[in-house]
């Protein structure tokens, strides 16, 4: 009965399914077209790739704009740094972050509330307000021009902490009384019991910083003065300055191929993504 | 190991009521240094790239230092530099004005997308949608910028082409002074805009079915219940999008550097923007940090307003 009223009024007063429908894929295609157009257009040749109207589908595809790329930038050298980089910094949090969430949801000690406000607080202090005295303590280190230099800092992760805390506050307390009954201490007690369960949330933790630091911009461009430790992101905006608009196709084989990793992250780990994103967002 | 036994019968003699400050059976000296070590990567990053840096900020404010020479002390010199610097007045107006069109345009487009989305339609093509709406925060803002830079480009570009289409003549998007910071709020929100998007759906998934029924059994409808119904219920989530996106927007960097590098003039020149070019392009630290110092303070004191005023129309259920 009360199906049938809803379904009646929807039927009357809300937009149509297909309209509905239409507008929502109008917008799609508004938000993916920039990326199917780098696509088609790093598919041409440099000769072609001014051409207008743009065609979607490339008449005659060639990887010329491809072998061009190559021979213009380091791209493995980008793509080495660029990994190690991110992969480095994705392990680190998921580390810091784990134990640290850990001992704030399940471990007691002094301090435990204002050392878990201060890993709060910093949660809202942006990174470009404090990158002048960031960039003096790593130079004080030797760690300017080093990739260490963008690793090192991004292993502590205010977020990260504040989501594994939650996540192990949301698994039940009898598992851990239960093993420690049984003789377990507190180290066996992580290791064995809860550690496992937590999965889920690193995945969480890992999935955004590799989304983060896969495309950062920032610290690269204040801390890697010399191009042997050039990331990705770096390397192409500076190709671009170098080519000028020479020759489009170049540049954007180079930004498709950066791509890759980001887009299979993002094919893979979509959910935690959401998650992770959802759950506050401050990290971007 | 042996004193592991006597803390363990203790939670036996708290009621479970009690929860949250019963004395944890975790409680030992195992557990303190467990804890010891488990923060210390954590607190100690923190304390060295965080806290120090902002204390740092501060003290750095106050001097004249070029890192070469040894820092003189400036005082407030700093601040009355800045603040009289032209570059540095119009960087703070530009990241306002762009602030307030940004969020506006991301939230309205998020919101409308979110509430179309929620209605009824299959499955799979809600999360193909959902998908779409998404994919450009998975990429990067610098990489992306470097292509809208070809699309918006005046002689060549495809959104020129576009709107010729429709009998528009071109548009100098990126090399006029009133059209450039236009640009770069757009390429922005085309980005960002799936973050705000992501938040309302989970938002929407949140507000019970049954409110809804109630709503359309009152003969509430479209519109109107969303206005009446929908919003107020939403109004945390649209909170922390505001709060959030208010918090990136004032700390735009890569799309006008790519896009525009600041000009054409100062006109699509950011806050940090200026904290790069006078730290690192001038080295001249000290006043570079008090323009943090101030960018910190106008951050603070945005979010405190939000949240101020927040409680006059944030309906928490």
């Amino acid at each position: 009965m009360s199906q049938a009223t809803l379904s009646l009024s929807r039927a009357r007063y809300s937009l149509g399914p297909w309209a509905r429908i239409t507008a929502l894929a109008v917008c799609a295609l508004l938000t993916l077209g920039p990326v199917i157009w780098t696509v088609s257009t790093s598919l041409r040749t440099p000769a072609q790739s001014f051409d207008l109207p743009p065609k979607i589908i490339p008449t005659h595809p060639t990887a010329e704009a491809y072998r061009g790329v190559f021979s213009q930038i380091d791209v493995w050298l980008l793509a080495l740094n660029s990994t190690l980089v991110t992969a480095l910094i994705a392990v680190g949090q998921m580390i810091t972050a784990g134990l640290a969430g850990y001992a704030f949801a399940r471990l007691e000690f002094r301090f435990k509330k204002p050392l878990f406000g201060l890993v709060l607080a910093t949660m809202m202090v942006p990174l470009q307000v404090t990158i002048v005295p960031v960039f003096l303590v790593l130079k004080s280190m030797g760690l300017t021009d080093t990739l260490l230099g963008l690793i090192i800092p991004a292993f502590p992760t205010a977020f990260g902490t504040f989501l594994m805390r939650q996540y192990f506050l949301g698994m039940p307390r009898d598992l851990g009384e239960a093993a420690m009954l049984d003789g377990a201490g507190p180290w066996r007690i992580f290791r064995s019991v809860y550690a496992p369960l937590a999965t889920p949330g690193l995945a969480i933790v890992g999935v955004l910083a590799f989304n983060y630091h896969w495309n950062e911009f920032f610290r690269p461009l204040i801390l890697e003065t010399s191009g042997q430790n050039y990331t990705l992101p770096l390397g192409l905006v500076s190709l671009q300055g170098n080519l000028g608009t020479g020759s489009i196709s170049v540049v954007l084989a180079g930004v498709v191929l950066s791509m890759i990793p980001a887009v299979a992250v993002f094919a893979v780990g979509q959910r935690p993504l959401r998650e992770g994103i959802t759950s506050a967002g401050v990290n971007r | 190991m042996t004193n592991t036994q006597v803390p363990a019968v203790r939670p036996r003699a708290a009621t479970p009521a009690a929860d949250v400050s019963r004395p944890s059976p975790l409680r030992t000296r195992g557990t303190r240094l467990l804890a010891a070590l488990f923060l210390a990567p954590t607190v100690v990053g923190i304390v060295v790239f965080t806290v120090v840096p902002i204390v740092g900020s501060v003290v750095l404010s106050l001097f004249h230092w070029n890192v070469i020479d040894s820092p003189s002390f400036a005082g407030m010199a700093n601040y009355r530099e800045v603040f009289t610097d032209a570059t540095v007045r119009v960087s703070f107006l530009n990241t306002l004005v762009f602030m307030v069109f940004a969020v506006a345009a991301q939230l309205l487009i998020a919101l409308a997308l979110a509430l179309t989305l929620n209605g009824r339609m299959p499955g799979w093509l809600r999360s193909v949608f959902r998908s779409a709406f998404f994919f450009p925060l998975v990429l990067s803002a610098a990489s992306i910028s470097v292509v809208m830079k070809y699309l918006f480009n005046q002689d060549f570009g495809v959104v020129n082409w576009l709107i010729g289409l429709v009998g528009i003549s071109p548009v100098p998007w990126l090399t006029s002074e009133h059209a450039a910071l236009a640009t770069v709020i757009i390429v922005y929100v085309w980005q960002q805009f799936g973050f705000s998007f992501l938040l309302f759906i989970g938002g929407l998934n949140n507000i019970p079915k049954e409110v809804h029924e109630a709503a359309s059994l009152d003969g509430a409808t479209g519109l109107r219940k969303h206005l009446h119904v929908t919003l107020p219920l939403l109004s945390p989530t649209l909170l922390v999008a505001t709060v959030v996106g208010v918090i990136n927007a004032l700390q735009v960097f890569e799309q006008p550097y790519v896009l525009t590098n600041g000009g054409p003039g100062d006109s699509t020149r950011t806050v940090v923007m200026v904290i790069y070019e006078t730290a690192f392009e001038q080295l001249r630290f000290g006043e570079a940090s008090a323009v943090g110092v101030l960018l910190f303070v106008l951050i603070m004191a945005v979010t405190a307003l939000q949240f101020r005023l927040s409680r006059r129309f944030v309906h928490y259920q």
